[in-house]
């Protein structure tokens, strides 16, 4: 099987697509001649032609609201936000339009469209590349939600959201483009090449949305986590030695909620992580499920360990960054 | 510096308000044919006149005349006077409907009937709007049936659309009328790629962005035209210029630019005036916009001079805020009176057959009325169900709603 890093996955999930059908289209900035800041689309323009993949101008609104167009038209785009922290300019056309217009038109027209944007930070990005901004579209009926972990589920989750009849935000931590970043950043990152999920399958495969994994199996307590805090929760399981289950959420909305509560219900003891910032985070609403759907089997409160409700810093990078020892600590606290 | 007096702050004035004589001496009206007509392939940059001046055929003895005109027969003309009627007639018995507690919420289009009426017999089958909430012209000219828009209208058991709009919200793929947000100026860079799409699929469908002259503010309205500019998208960009947002004077949006049309020259994209109140005017700038998009020519920005007679909807009193007369000062004149006077001119058309066709028309609308009203009003009869509120957010229900319908007992 071809080994990819998660940027070769994605522009292997829009090469597919793209492949398979002549509406799926894939524009944004930098995004054509020059393949993407990140290289997601390099070779897509020169593959499928100016007309399936090109550059846009400097305007999120202008990109997300013609794509909400020509989805309306029939077409598929698959649009590219530069970094998540620059989607606000067209979070009235994402909030107000794709995300109600199936509802409010009753069906006549709909939205079958993905937003892509890198997320998350620990590359030194500062307040304005590294921002998490999940719950942003979790909080907004006729969303789906996406954040993938690794290369496989990054390739497969993006072909599913691709053929999805609804609008999906596809969150790529940048973080992990290159490697399963644990937050250890004084350390060499490991390769996808040397990583089992770094091994892609050729050819068009989904994964469901909607569909949680469990990444470890562990009776001790549930970690539930998402994106590059997947690797953050592994390497604070190694060297805690608490036997933690880590569930990799993948798709946020619409939530697995059985696979969590099954976890839940076994182990007893719950801890969320995400690097967004605490107040009203994603996390608030895990907690909260977790203990309405989970309350008698609980053995200690849910601990929710988070960036903190601060922008971004750049200096303080690491101090801000959720890493293993904080995870660590609060996973042994759950545990007393 | 010391000599400088400080800065001030110029926050510009409407010329009369309230008890204030109506003056619209700064509308500049060029005299109904005086403008050219240029073959649709000229140069953008030999088209700038076009976004100072306004394209007028109607002159003020009721003759069509200049290079604008001849382009519709006596009974295309016959049939969009009765258009605008209907939608005046439909207006009127609607917002008597609100009153009487039928409904939340209306619009009316009195005095700008012209505008949706005339764009919509430019089109042709597969063309797409994308309205704002006063262009029902296009509906009613392009042969919606009046009582799915009062179904909609009275969010009844037959609303097309399930009781999830606001009323006049209206949506319908198959005349060509996108779902209407409600926000404004959206729906004016959706427009914009929708044609982008048909140019990518190389089909021949053109769009119609339509934004009032407040909202161009918005930034939509910019993005929309720097997308259309640079993919030089088959796209009639519209801009109603009706006077007033709300209680805000045109000013406000419009600043230190001469008119709305000259937003457009930045973009290279042609820009036309047309007299708003002139079915005919109308009729022929938009024909010749949309024979632009559909030969692949690109956009055109399109500003309709007009003038909002009425109320901006059934929740605020324009006595508030400028002159009551202000309306019959308006010097574009009614474009329907002056559809009529014009077939009166041309022998086709008497005061005896209007007044026997404004009766037709009223019966037809209180039939229509009769109609929805059987399937219920806002507040009486049948209403669209509760599980309809669930349904339509996803294509399939995710299951954190099925839990939630399971709550709400349906």
């Amino acid at each position: 099987m071809p080994r990819m890093t998660m940027i070769e996955a994605i522009r292997d999930a829009l090469d597919v697509s793209m492949g398979r059908d002549e509406g799926v289209v894939v524009f944004g900035e930098d995004v054509g001649y020059f393949g993407g800041v990140f290289r997601c689309t390099a070779g897509l323009q020169q593959k499928y032609g100016r007309t399936r993949c090109f550059d846009a101008p400097i305007s999120e609104l202008g990109i997300v609201g013609t794509a909400i167009g020509m989805a309306a038209y029939g077409l598929k785009p698959c649009v590219e936000v530069q970094f998540a922290d620059y989607v606000y300019p067209a979070y009235d056309q994402i909030v107000s339009e794709a995300a109600r217009l199936r509802y409010r038109s009753n069906g006549q027209f709909t939205c079958p469209m993905v937003i892509r944007m890198p997320t998350g930070g620990g590359i030194f990005g500062g307040q304005t590349h590294s921002q998490s901004p999940e719950a942003l579209f979790t909080h907004v009926s006729g969303l789906k939600v996406v954040e993938p972990s690794n290369p496989v589920d990054a390739k497969g989750l993006l072909i599913a959201a691709i053929e999805d009849p609804d609008p999906v935000i596809f969150l790529e931590p940048k973080r992990l483009y290159n490697g399963p970043f644990d937050g250890h950043h004084d350390q060499p990152v490991t390769p996808w090449s040397k990583h089992a999920l770094g091994e892609v399958e050729a050819g068009h495969y989904t994964v469901p949305l909607g569909k949680a994994a469990v990444r470890r199996e562990g009776s001790a307590l549930t970690v539930l986590t998402y994106g590059t805090m997947v690797y953050v929760a592994e390497a604070a399981a190694r060297e805690t030695g608490i036997d933690a289950e880590i569930i990799d959420l993948r798709t946020l909305l619409p939530l697995d909620l059985d696979t969590i509560t099954a976890s839940v219900r076994k182990t007893g003891r719950c801890v969320v992580v995400h690097e967004a910032t605490l107040t009203s985070g994603f996390g608030a609403e895990l907690a909260a499920l977790v203990q309405q759907h989970c309350f008698y089997n609980l053995e200690a409160p849910i601990a929710r360990v988070t960036g903190w409700d601060t922008p971004y810093p750049h200096a303080q990078e690491w101090d801000y960054f959720p890493g293993p020892v904080r995870l660590g600590e609060a996973m042994r606290e759950v545990m007393e | 510096m010391a000599d400088q007096p400080p800065l001030s702050l110029y926050v510009p004035e409407p010329a009369v308000r309230p008890g204030d004589t109506p003056d619209f001496s700064n509308v500049i009206i060029p005299k109904a044919g005086s403008v050219d007509r240029p073959p649709v392939d000229a140069d953008p940059e030999s088209l700038r006149d076009l976004a100072f001046s306004i394209i007028r055929v109607l002159n003020r003895k009721g003759e069509a005349v200049g290079p604008w005109a001849g382009l519709l027969t006596a009974d295309e003309l016959l049939e969009g006077l009765k258009h605008m009627m209907t939608l005046r007639a439909f207006d009127a018995r609607m917002q008597t409907a609100q009153r009487q507690g039928k409904t939340s919420f209306y619009m009316q289009h009195m005095g700008e009937e012209a505008v949706s009426c005339a764009f919509r017999k430019a089109l042709e089958p597969g063309d797409m709007n994308f309205p704002t909430y006063r262009q029902a012209g296009l509906l009613i000219a392009g042969g919606y049936p009046m009582v799915d828009m009062m179904n909609q209208i009275y969010s009844n058991e037959a609303d097309p659309l399930k009781g999830r709009q606001l009323p006049i919200m209206y949506s319908s793929k198959e005349h060509g009328f996108f779902s209407i947000s409600g926000n404004l100026g959206t729906q004016f860079v959706q427009a914009v790629g929708w044609a982008m799409a048909s140019a990518i699929k190389n089909d021949t469908r053109i769009a119609a962005g339509w934004i009032g002259d407040g909202s161009t503010a918005e930034s939509d309205f910019h993005a929309a035209l720097v997308f259309a500019s640079t993919y030089r998208a088959p796209v009639v960009l519209n801009i109603v210029n009706n006077q007033w947002a709300i209680s805000t004077f045109q000013g406000i949006a419009r600043g230190g630019a001469g008119t709305f049309a000259a937003r457009g020259l930045g973009f290279g994209i042609p820009s036309l005036r047309v007299d708003g109140n002139d079915y005919l005017a109308v009729h022929a700038v938009a024909k010749w916009a949309v024979e632009r998009a559909r030969r692949n020519l690109g956009p055109t920005l399109v500003e309709y001079v007009t003038y909002r007679v009425g109320a901006h909807s059934t929740s605020d009193d324009p006595s508030a805020y400028r002159p009551k007369a202000e309306s019959d000062a308006w010097p574009l004149g009614d474009p329907v009176l002056r559809l009529k006077n014009h077939l009166i001119k041309i022998g086709a058309w008497s005061d005896e057959r209007h007044t026997q066709a404004e009766a037709e028309i009223l019966d037809t609308v209180i039939a229509a009325q009769k109609e929805a009203e059987k399937h219920g009003t806002l507040h009486t009869g049948g209403k669209p169900s509760t599980r309809d509120m669930f349904e339509g957010v996803y294509e399939e229900m995710p299951p954190h709603l099925r839990r939630q319908r399971q709550q709400a007992g349906v």
